[in-house]
């Protein structure tokens, strides 16, 4: 077999494919090919594709590994890992001409690529008395060493991602590691190896940096990884976890968490939400802070469930009766899902609102490097002005008797938990005066709606002293694309290959006029980049006076690829 | 010390002559007695829920710490605050309308789960806040509102229900019977688990049952709470107008149980939760960075 090293196409080192059925361990031989490329230096992205099946169906893994940092995967892959023959079928256009493909050995004759290694898989498997699942292993080390890699480090990833059967799983690889010889060298980068999660984990992290005392959930995709993930370090860290019977019980109950004074997070999907909006309205109105983290998939309905889109950005602002201030979130990458859950939380208790934080498929499923300095401290943000009373929950010994919702000039009322001795705490879902008793008076009525509404202009000025929107700045300012949530990896990949500005609001309410406009500064041509059918962010920046002129959606379901992008933008700023 | 004031200089706005006025007054009477005595709940430990409905003004009424949630959410709320602090006293008021049907499911689920509250169902058997329209358990042919040739619906037994979904303590009162409703809501609130008391509340306005019930209810006496199907058998003894085609129709008169109809012990939820017992809170911020880092560090 020739030796060669792979050709050179911008910062792209290596893409690979991993795929099979559902059910024979694609996704684990994802995360296990990503952390072998990770741990040779190179930033990492890995890309999950299912369907909403347990068992069959066709489920693949993109794993990408680059010098630099990137958050995106590319339609062309070098190396195809065919756990079965439907793998090489439906990905075989995506291999480069100089890849190659990892098969069964008995598919070898039926697969007319030049370039395909059969792997005698049943043999190795017969003989070690393996199990069918551990197929996946056997071709993982056959990928190892193709690329050159020390068993070694093999070994080690493997013992650290497979606690089950250990030692045959690395007896298995170590077989299929010895059948084939080094087809690509992957040399190491001399770099600072990071840590490799999903952005789901990255939020998860974030909310209990964040303080978070309680994690209330239903399961749906595809936020359930976040209840899975904080229900197994829950006894580390001091966390309720409760799956509750339904998403109304499940935002209620935290509400009740934040009435006895504990914070309480909630996770769950467009149709999760749906169900919750009555008690994000009650949050609004009865000032009990709850953060929800909102992952977008397609729909309408039940829709594609273990796919992505950005179709709930205009839901999530407006949802729930009557108006009241919220804040609201699109993290786009993992540290800014970790740094922006941890603030959203903190914003939630200091102002006594709502915090959503609105994720998708793709930004939760992935796996992204994740470079914790990068993040920035969630804790450093000063939010409140010093007179305003920076502890909230302070004050309230002096002068009795305590009132809930005392007015202030910042409308933040200070807050006490039960049991307050000689205090009495009323919170309360009808119009209520400072005591937090029912009224329906019109002066008292407006006064308390004022109060309430308040809080949001001094969040938005709170949240000047942070960077709500990012930029790239490329050699051509006066072209910029206008991207959210999970697109910002495949736009300033794009950005930078093409020279264009790129343009990420983090924040989305209150919406950050300021920097937006600063951001836009000297743009003549702004290009809305979304995963939804009506340009969401572009509607959205109109109300604020801004407009974009050029629009590329994606409405599959499925993210945006380097390439798939890069032409459309080159045909909407040809 | 000075005794706490119950009350507030809230207006009462419920009807004259309103089952829910002697339901509030042996509430406050119970509170006032649960301060008293050697091991005493203090007023600050009191957390009061209540829903949307005639029923939700009481906690307007009461000088105590209160959630007025939403229509049908009581329970839920009343879960959070409980497992949050399980050191609360935490008692959830619902009517017919929020706890069986808007609210059902939660119901259930507190039951199932016996969560250390109690819930006090103002079941005045209408929809009043909304004007009189039938309720989970109107009698079959409730002439309401929004069914004015009769409830094309028999009513649900919610004791029954709750006994078939896990409840650890049910009882039922009567609005007229303030003495009694004394002793269940205090033996309820004692109770360690899911206790539901089911008031027969008489709303004079859209239902006026007074002089139907004071006709049929008897207090159970030679029962056994502890078992299930002595339970079963007094619960089932009345089914709410299943099949009376209305209040007061039936041929013969219908006997209404009340008192303590079932009572069991078992672990509460906040004790299953955390099996080894005494939830750990202790995780400091630090802990929780060090933490953070391993997590971090073992992710490459």
């Amino acid at each position: 077999m020739m030796k060669e090293t792979p050709t050179k196409g911008g910062p792209d080192t290596l893409s690979v494919l991993v795929g099979g059925k559902a059910g024979a361990g694609v996704d684990r031989s994802g995360t296990i090919l990503g952390k072998l490329l990770n741990r040779l230096g190179y930033r990492t992205f890995i890309h999950r594709d299912y369907p909403s099946i347990i068992r069959g169906g066709h489920t693949f893994s993109i794993i990408r590994a680059a010098k630099d940092r990137i958050a995106a995967h590319r339609e062309e892959v070098d190396v195809i890992l065919a756990l079965d023959r439907e793998t090489f079928t439906l990905h075989q256009h995506r291999l480069k001409e100089e890849g190659i493909c990892l098969c069964d050995a008995r598919e070898k004759t039926v697969l007319p690529h030049p370039r395909a290694f059969g792997i005698p898989l049943a043999e190795i498997l017969r003989e070690e008395k393996a199990p069918a699942v551990m197929t996946n292993t056997c071709m993982i080390g056959a990928f190892a060493k193709t690329i050159g890699i020390d068993f070694t480090l093999l070994e080690t990833i493997l013992r650290q991602e497979l606690r089950k059967e250990t030692e045959l799983n690395v007896k298995v690889a170590k077989r299929g590691y010895e059948t084939v010889k080094e087809v690509l060298t992957i040399e190491p980068l001399r770099q600072e190896i990071l840590p490799l999660i999903t952005g789901n984990q990255a939020i998860a992290l974030g909310l209990v940096k964040g303080g978070l005392d309680a994690y209330v959930s239903y399961p749906m995709t595809p936020t359930t990884p976040i209840l899975h993930y904080l229900a197994g370090v829950s006894g580390d860290f001091g966390l309720d976890i409760l799956h509750l019977e339904n998403e109304i019980s499940v935002i209620l109950t935290a509400l009740g968490y934040a009435y006895a004074g504990k914070r309480a997070a909630v996770g769950t999907s467009g149709g999760g939400f749906c169900l919750m909006t009555e008690g994000l309205s009650l949050a609004g109105m009865a000032e009990l802070p709850i953060l929800i983290v909102m992952g977008q998939r397609p729909g309408p309905s039940t829709g594609l469930p273990t796919y992505s889109a950005q179709t709930e950005l205009l839901f999530a602002l407006h949802a729930g009766q009557g108006e009241f201030p919220r804040f609201l979130a699109a993290p786009g990458d993992a540290e800014e899902a970790y740094y922006w859950s941890a603030l959203g939380l903190r914003i939630s208790w200091e102002f006594q609102i709502p915090a959503i934080i609105l994720s998708d498929k793709d930004l939760g499923e992935s796996f992204y490097n994740f470079d914790r300095g990068l993040a920035g401290d969630p804790e450093a943000l000063n939010l409140l002005p010093e007179k305003e009373g920076r502890n909230s929950s302070a004050n309230t010994g002096q002068d009795l008797p305590y009132r809930r919702y005392t007015l202030t000039g910042a409308g933040i009322s200070p807050l006490a938990f039960p049991p307050l001795a000689g205090g009495i705490i009323k919170v309360n879902s009808y119009e209520h005066d400072e005591a937090g008793i029912t009224t329906e008076d019109p002066r008292q009525t407006m006064v308390m709606q004022e109060k309430r509404l308040r809080k949001a202009e001094y969040l938005a000025r709170a949240l000047e002293a942070v960077k709500t929107v990012n930029t790239y700045e490329g050699e051509n300012q006066e072209m910029a694309l206008l991207c959210w949530g999970s697109n910002k990896g495949p736009c300033f990949e794009v950005g930078r290959r093409l020279g264009l500005k790129v343009i990420q609001p983090v924040v989305l309410n209150p919406f950050p006029t300021r920097q937006f406009q600063q951001a836009l500064t000297g743009v003549k041509k702004l290009i809305t980049v979304e995963n939804n059918a009506t340009a969401q962010l572009g509607r959205l920046i109109r109300n604020y006076g801004f407009q974009a002129c050029g629009q590329i959606l994606k409405t599959d379901g499925r993210p945006f690829s380097l390439e798939e992008l890069e032409e459309k933008v080159k045909g909407a700023i040809a | 010390m000075t005794a706490h004031n119950f009350e507030t200089s809230v207006l009462n706005t419920w009807c004259p002559g309103c089952g829910n006025f002697p339901l509030l007054n042996t509430v406050k009477t119970v509170l006032q007695e649960l301060g008293e005595g050697e091991s005493p709940t203090r007023p600050e430990n009191l957390v009061l829920v209540a829903g949307i409905g005639c029923h939700g003004k009481i906690v307007d009424y009461l000088n105590l710490n209160s959630f007025y949630s939403i229509h049908g959410r009581v329970l839920p709320v009343a879960t959070g605050i409980k497992l949050a602090n399980p050191d609360l006293e935490v008692i959830g008021f619902a009517g017919d309308g929020d706890a069986y049907g808007e609210g059902l499911e939660h119901l259930i689920y507190a039951a199932k789960r016996n969560i250390d509250i109690t819930v006090i169902i103002h079941n005045n058997r209408v929809y009043s806040l909304t004007t009189g329209q039938f309720s989970p358990t109107s009698p079959l042919g409730f002439p309401g509102r929004s069914t004015p040739a009769g409830s094309p619906e028999p009513p649900l037994n919610p004791l029954e229900l709750l006994l078939a979904g896990g409840a650890t303590f049910l009882a039922r009162g009567f609005s007229s019977e303030p003495e009694q409703m004394k002793q269940i809501f205090r033996e309820a609130i004692d109770h360690r688990g899911f206790a539901l008391v089911d008031i027969l509340q008489v709303c004079v306005t859209f239902n006026n049952l007074h002089k139907y019930y004071a006709e049929r209810v008897y207090t159970v006496t030679d029962h056994d709470p502890a078992d299930y199907l002595q339970a079963l058998n007094k619960i089932k003894e009345w089914d709410y107008g299943a099949g009376t085609g209305g209040a007061g129709s039936g041929e013969e008169k219908e006997r209404i149980p009340l008192g303590i109809l079932y009572k069991r012990e078992a672990p509460t939820f906040d004790r299953r939760l955390s099996p080894g017992g005494g939830r750990s809170r202790a995780a400091t911020q630090e802990h929780r960075e060090a933490l953070i880092e391993k997590i971090l560090a073992n992710s490459k």
